[in-house]
């Protein structure tokens, strides 16, 4: 069967099967920044942004999301330019492995937009669904608290 | 002074990483790849008395299984070890016997991994059940089933009695330390099996290149071992083998394994395509594990703090296979004994086999063990003696000019080696600590939340002396820039990046201008890899060598070009200036001089490092934590981690590796753990049901790097990767004793346990 996607701002057509995992077609389709890490929706490594929601791709079939949108890291950067949570993850040494990073900046990104100011446990609260086993979360959650102050210009 | 060490150079492979740029292990896609799924046994402990592969080769899509039937049989460690690897042979690609819930049976090679999965669903398998042991004391006794009774074997102690190796060293006279002493106690502890978690599961994908070579792109801290280890099991020359190690998703000891790259150049070499294998999340709880270990403590102390006698006895269950067996138990000993002044000691080892998952390298080895029984017990004697823990841990610990007897008893996997402790802040670690926890400040009850503080001091290595060994090579290019090409794996631990920092600091130029290649045995020099905190300190000290002969030489054609002596130049921001006339030449100039204009040659080095010491990082934790008595649930409200790890090169990553270990520990220490049925299964491998920490649960957490100068390492570094996840295990029961008077001798201190201890009332674990 054949679907039609919007990912980050283009529309494509992919063909699929009723079963197909939505990560797997990601992946296959060469967004590699969408991560597998556990395929039962524990981990947060293979996140996007569905219709400006933060989802889990391996929890969804590719034919679900025919007509709606997403948003994977691959779509965060203008041409050679960082975004600004881009910018702060790795300033601030938020990155170790790099494993988790696409979800994490993600987990941020949904959250900033709706919410530039959070409070540290709001920031805690969003990446609450995204595992990080090297950096223990110090350094990420410092670099959404940046990324927030220079989104709103105050920085 | 320094001007590229000590600063705070964002990651050389973060740009990529922040822009999720396809530089994993799976990120690349191969035309005609082979899926291989594994079928597992579902006894602990089996003989495979046939198997049927006719339905499965049938299906369409399966290009091979693999079984002991067709696969070639050599011995082998899986342990990723300098050769000979001290961990015995013990292993197989494929065995007739299977060890434990989980161990392989066969493998489908297909084209889909959902064709490969159910594939093996149609291997026919028939199963002589045998009597299975769980217990490791158990294990050793007359009588008990013999896990490893193949003949082939090599390198087992006493295969009869499961036990895989044991030590035993004596240090002065337990008899008089113990007679010495006004207080005398006896405990025994015990630390639970736990895993790794990276967030990328093990990973590797085979091919041929187009001269028939092998190419291993794995997910692997080790390389070379894995270059070695396949080239062994395989029965091909290293030279028709290239290991590539990409970027990787953590490792944590875990990927120092080397049990899946051959099966998958084995598929690559029997069909000539390329083949995968990824490990769901499920297989990767049984990868490999953390070392379980029992310890029986018995120290001796006078009222006034002095240690008489330190009397540690160990067993170690290493699971069905013996990977990394005896170095993690003689690590047990070697990391922790030295770090306390006592005359008297007596440390001894055993490790066994048992039907259950396979232990390995986990960050720490064994020190984390050790840890969380030399740190309780600490505790335990300053109450006995009346003295506050802290200031017992100022009296006892090792100091700066010290030595202690176990560096040259015990090493790892053999004797160690006489080291004097040549950097040690741990004194000021402690001050440090206690200020900022407020120790003991805060009131002790509130409502149904008691509050509790506790103490652990730590110590690691940075390397294996004289058998770790790094090398380096860089090379000067026409612009003044240089490629730096090392060995040495980056896990996500930052070390391309401070490596390059290094260099930079030695060639007197920005770290922006080294370009940084690793892990390829094709390209780069040997190293080791990543494992006993060596890569900082090791493979630094090669790049270090490296980068000084390099200058060298642009120094001495900088001369050439200037007319000056050697004695009257020096090198600084990326020219050669002559102190005399104040004249100058830039890199720039000098390598297109050497390339193009004048006795043409490329600048170049390459070095190797081997330390005959392994300098100890130290640390200092403190905790505050409160104890819900209604509920058993511990709440760690504040952790401060003071850290000696030498100049930390990038404070930053350090900072990083620090605060990524201690949250692994506290996770370690109050939710992670193994739950098995009576089969010895794996009841729980899910994240659903194996809790690690999310941010949600983290605590408030300051890490303090206290710089000491270590004059072996690289610009006085040290090591900084494992120590600190030695502490929470010991630091968080510490601190609940504190809190609610009730000592747990076995981790993990999950509700259950502590309500349990708590409605006891004192029996179990409890106040003695
Ligand atoms: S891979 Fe989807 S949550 Fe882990
Ligand atoms: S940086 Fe490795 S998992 Fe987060």
């Amino acid at each position: 069967m054949l679907i039609e996607v919007t990912i980050n701002g283009i529309l494509k057509s992919f063909e699929t099967s009723p079963g197909e995992i939505l990560l797997d077609l990601l992946r296959r389709e060469g967004y590699k920044s969408v991560k597998r890490g556990c395929e039962t929706g524990e981990c947060g490594a293979c996140s996007i942004i569905l219709d400006g929601k933060l989802a889990k791709s391996c929890l969804l079939f590719a034919p679900q999301v025919s007509g709606h949108e997403i948003v994977t890291l691959e779509g965060m950067e203008s041409f050679s330019k960082l975004h600004p949570i881009q910018r702060a993850f790795l300033d601030e040494g938020a990155v170790q492995c790099g494993f988790c990073t696409p979800g994490m900046i993600l987990a941020a990104k949904t959250l900033l937009e709706g919410n530039p100011h959070p409070m540290e446990e709001e920031i805690k609260e969003a990446i609450s669904g995204n595992l990080c086993r090297c950096t223990g979360y110090i350094k990420i959650i410092r670099a959404i608290k940046k990324a927030g102050e220079i989104l709103k210009g105050n920085v | 002074m320094f001007k590229e060490v000590g600063r705070n150079v964002p990651r050389v492979d973060g740009y990529a990483l922040v822009r999720g740029k396809p530089v994993f292990t799976d990120d690349i896609d191969l035309k005609d790849m082979l899926f291989i799924k594994f079928l597992r046994s579902p006894h602990p402990h089996a003989i495979i008395k046939s198997i049927d592969t006719s339905q499965a080769e049938k299906m369409e899509g399966v290009a091979l299984v693999l079984s002991y039937e067709n696969a070639p049989r050599v011995p082998h460690t899986t342990a990723g070890q300098g050769y000979p690897e001290p961990s015995p042979y013990d292993t197989v690609m494929f065995d007739r016997k299977v060890r434990f819930v989980g161990d392989r049976v066969a493998c489908v090679a297909a084209t889909s991994p959902e064709v490969a999965e159910e594939a093996t669903k149609k291997l026919s398998v028939e199963y002589e059940v045998l009597p299975p042991v769980f217990d490791p004391e158990w294990a050793m006794r007359d009588g008990a089933p013999i896990i490893h009774d193949e003949k082939d074997s090599q390198g087992i102690l006493d295969p009869q009695h499961n036990l895989v190796g044991e030590v035993e060293v004596k240090v002065g006279s337990l008899e008089k330390g113990f007679k010495e002493a006004d207080v005398i106690l006896e405990r025994r502890y015990e630390v639970h099996y736990a895993q790794h978690t990276p967030i990328e599961p093990h990973i590797v994908i085979t091919w041929l290149d187009e001269n028939g070579r092998l190419v291993i792109r794995s997910a692997t801290q080790v390389p070379f071992h894995t270059r070695r280890i396949c080239a062994n099991v395989l029965g091909i020359p290293i030279q028709r083998i290239r290991v590539v190690k990409p970027r990787i998703g953590g490792g944590f000891g875990v990927k120092q394994e080397v049990y899946l790259d051959y099966v998958a150049g084995w598929i690559t070499l029997q069909t000539g395509r390329p083949a995968k294998i990824e490990l769901t999340r499920e297989e990767e709880f049984i990868s490999r594990t953390r070392h379980p270990i029992i310890t029986l403590l018995k120290a001796g102390a006078k009222r006034d703090g002095t240690l008489t006698a330190l009397d540690m006895r160990i067993l170690s269950n290493t699971g069905a296979y013996g990977s990394h067996a005896t170095t993690v138990m003689y690590n047990t000993g070697s990391k922790v004994l030295p770090l306390y002044r006592c005359p008297n000691v007596r440390f001894q080892g055993r490790v066994v086999y048992t039907n259950l998952p396979v232990a390995g390298a986990y960050r720490g080895y064994g020190a984390t063990q050790g840890y969380f029984a030399t740190e309780s017990m600490l505790d335990e004697l300053a109450e006995e003696i009346g003295m506050d823990p802290v200031e017992l841990r100022k009296e006892v610990h090792i100091k700066e000019g010290e030595t202690s007897p176990i560096f040259q008893a015990l090493g790892e996997g053999r004797e160690g080696i006489s080291q004097v402790i040549s950097s040690c802040k741990l004194p000021q670690c402690i001050e440090e600590g206690l200020k900022l926890i407020g120790w003991k400040k805060k009131p002790k009850e509130e409502g149904r939340m008691s509050r509790g503080y506790g103490c652990a001091i730590m110590m690691q290595g940075s390397g294996i002396p004289a058998i770790d060994m790094g090398a380096a090579l860089i090379k000067m290019n026409e612009d003044g820039s240089f490629n730096l090409l090392v060995g040495a794996t980056d896990l996500g631990t930052g070390s391309d990046t401070i490596l390059a920092q290094i260099a930079a600091e030695a060639l007197k130029v920005p770290t922006k201008k080294i370009i940084v290649y690793s892990s390829d045995t094709d390209l780069t020099p040997f190293d080791v890899g990543a494992y006993a905190s060596s890569t900082t300190y090791i493979s630094g000290g090669a790049v270090l060598k490296t980068a000084e002969r390099v200058l060298e030489e642009i120094i001495r054609i900088g001369g050439e070009m200037l007319n000056e002596a050697e004695g009257e130049l020096i090198a600084k921001d990326a020219q050669v200036i002559s102190k005399r006339t104040g004249r100058s030449v830039t890199y720039e100039e000098i390598a297109k001089n050497s390339l193009y204009e004048r006795d043409q040659h490329q600048i170049i080095g390459s070095m190797s490092h081997i330390s005959s010491q392994s300098p100890p990082p130290f640390a200092a934790h403190f905790v505050e934590l409160l104890v819900d008595r209604g509920t058993g649930k511990v709440k760690v409200e504040r952790y401060v981690a003071c850290v000696d790890c030498g100049t930390p090169i990038n404070p930053k990553l350090a900072e990083g590796q620090v605060e990524g270990s201690i949250i692994n520990g506290i996770s370690y220490a109050l939710t992670e753990q193994f739950i098995f049925d009576k089969n010895g299964r794996m009841m729980n491998a899910s994240f659903q049901d194996y809790k690690i920490f999310s941010a949600m649960d983290i605590p408030e957490l300051k890490v303090v790097l206290i710089p000491s100068h270590e004059p072996s390492g690289p610009f006085g570094a040290k090591s900084v990767g494992e120590v600190n996840i030695n502490g929470p295990c010991p630091a968080i029961a510490n601190a609940i004793w504190d809190a609610i008077g009730i000592r747990f001798r076995e981790t993990p201190f999950t509700p259950e346990r502590i309500l349990r201890a708590l409605t006891l009332g004192g029996s179990s674990g409890a106040r003695t």
